[in-house]
């Protein structure tokens, strides 16, 4: 069974922790489908956390159709993680390995990199995220 | 937003109280609604009012105006008081009495008591249910006296700084326990505390006190999703105020540093960071003591 690790000071809520370990522990094959994961109840005794927190997670992982709320006898793995894409001998993954190669030979530090990485996220995700209609302030910004 | 039919577990309305009349008021003019189910953190600096707060909540005090409800009962009326349990900061027990025979005064006292739950809050902690009372830690009674509380299956548990003088891994051990509580039954937990960091990932609701008024009662999650910390130039700070409720800021020369609560979104050359719930709760508290900021009136 997955055990939780809440890392209290990281700043990521702790629901957003659960997901991605859960979510982590499916990449990695140490969930599996049909696997029941812990209850609220022995989460918090263990962490320390809300219990609305764990509820809300599992709501989360549900809706995305990772687990299943069977009523009585608690949330089971329906569905694995393994993607197409994040394997080791994916095209994306040598793509990233070219340029992480290329990014280092011209002198980036690893910190460099992970800056990178995550402004490149961070603008595709925004850009996704704020073309809300009525935000024509947002939109000036992007273009 | 709670409407006023909603279920609440702790309802104030133009609620204060001082100790006589021509007093000062620890508490005036609070207004307030906690929705039931949550696990509630009340903050404030030393002297905001939170123990009076608790104490009126758990009917050892009556309003000296306004109302204020327990799940929608009157505190202290015999409905209130079995279904809501008030841990004081004193944590009164009989030194003398066994840990057994604390629990079994706790099913006398108590119609609805739960001596399973009692129990197993003391074994979880390790506590031989034959040591006195007297030569127990500091953490060891704390968690006694909590299973008491538990013991009563209260609907509402008020706990007024239940961690202080405990080290961390007896903190950590308590909070599980209420966390476990909350969780096998949805108990309705307001604990007050300033130990920020144990708040930090317990909490889902926040009352902030501020000299004897409710300065927060809001959702964590919304708190969080409001605030945001901004590093800039200090001669945009004027523009980011125009727009945006600047709770704290700091300036270091051309540079400043603001915890904003923003109205929409943000425009400008601003490095924008998440802070923490401690970081928020800080914030809030801190801006009271700013020279300009509220004054105090003359008692």
């Amino acid at each position: 069974m997955v055990e939780y690790r809440i890392d209290r000071s990281s700043g990521v809520p702790a629901y957003v922790q659960i997901v991605e370990q859960t979510e982590r522990a499916l990449r990695m094959g140490t969930l599996r489908v049909g696997d029941k994961l812990p209850t609220a109840r022995e989460v918090v005794a263990a962490t320390a956390i809300n219990p609305n927190t764990v509820l809300r997670a599992y709501r989360d992982m549900e809706q995305a159709g990772l687990v299943e709320l069977r009523r009585g006898l608690g949330t089971f793995v329906t569905r694995s993680l393994a993607r197409p894409g994040a394997e080791d001998d994916s095209p994306l993954r040598a793509e990233l390995a070219d340029w992480t190669a290329r990014a280092r030979a011209a002198g980036l530090e690893r910190a460099d990199i992970l800056a990178l990485v995550t402004a490149a996220l961070d603008t595709h995700d925004d850009t996704k995220d704020s073309r809300a209609p009525g935000d024509p302030e947002r939109a000036e910004e992007d273009a | 937003m709670t409407g006023p039919d909603a279920p609440a577990a702790l309802r104030a309305t133009g609620l204060g109280f001082r100790y006589r009349r021509r007093a000062a008021w620890p508490l005036r003019d609070c207004g307030f609604t906690v929705p039931t189910g949550r696990v509630v953190a009340l903050v404030g600096r030393n002297g905001a009012g939170k123990t009076t707060l608790l104490h009126l909540a758990g009917g050892l005090l009556r309003p000296s105006a306004g109302e204020l409800r327990v799940l929608d009962a009157e505190p202290g009326s015999p409905e209130a008081r079995t279904r809501v349990a008030l841990l004081t900061q004193d944590k009164a027990l009989y030194p003398r009495f066994t840990v057994a025979d604390t629990l079994l005064m706790g099913e006398k006292l108590n119609p609805r008591w739960d001596g399973a739950t009692a129990e197993r809050t003391v074994r979880e902690g390790g506590i031989p249910l034959h040591a006195r009372v007297g030569e127990l830690s500091p953490g060891q009674r704390t968690r006694v006296a909590l299973a008491l509380a538990l013991g009563k299956r209260p609907e509402l548990l008020l706990l007024d700084e239940p961690m202080a003088d405990l080290d961390p891994v007896a903190r950590g051990g308590i909070m599980a326990a209420l966390m476990a509580d909350a969780a096998e039954r949805g108990t309705t937990i307001v604990l007050s505390s300033h130990v920020l960091p144990d708040l930090e990932q317990t909490c889902d609701w926040v009352l902030l006190l501020r000299d004897g008024r409710i300065e927060l009662s809001e959702d964590v999650d919304a708190l969080r999703g409001d605030h945001v910390v901004l590093t800039g130039h200090a001669d945009r700070a004027d523009e980011l105020a125009a727009r945006h409720t600047v709770v704290d800021r700091r300036d270091g020369g051309r540079q400043t540093t603001a915890l904003v609560r923003r109205h929409g979104p943000l425009s400008g050359d601003w490095h924008v960071e998440r802070p923490s719930l401690e970081d928020i709760l800080v914030g809030h508290l801190r801006t009271g003591s700013d020279p300009g900021g509220r004054t105090e009136e003359a008692a």
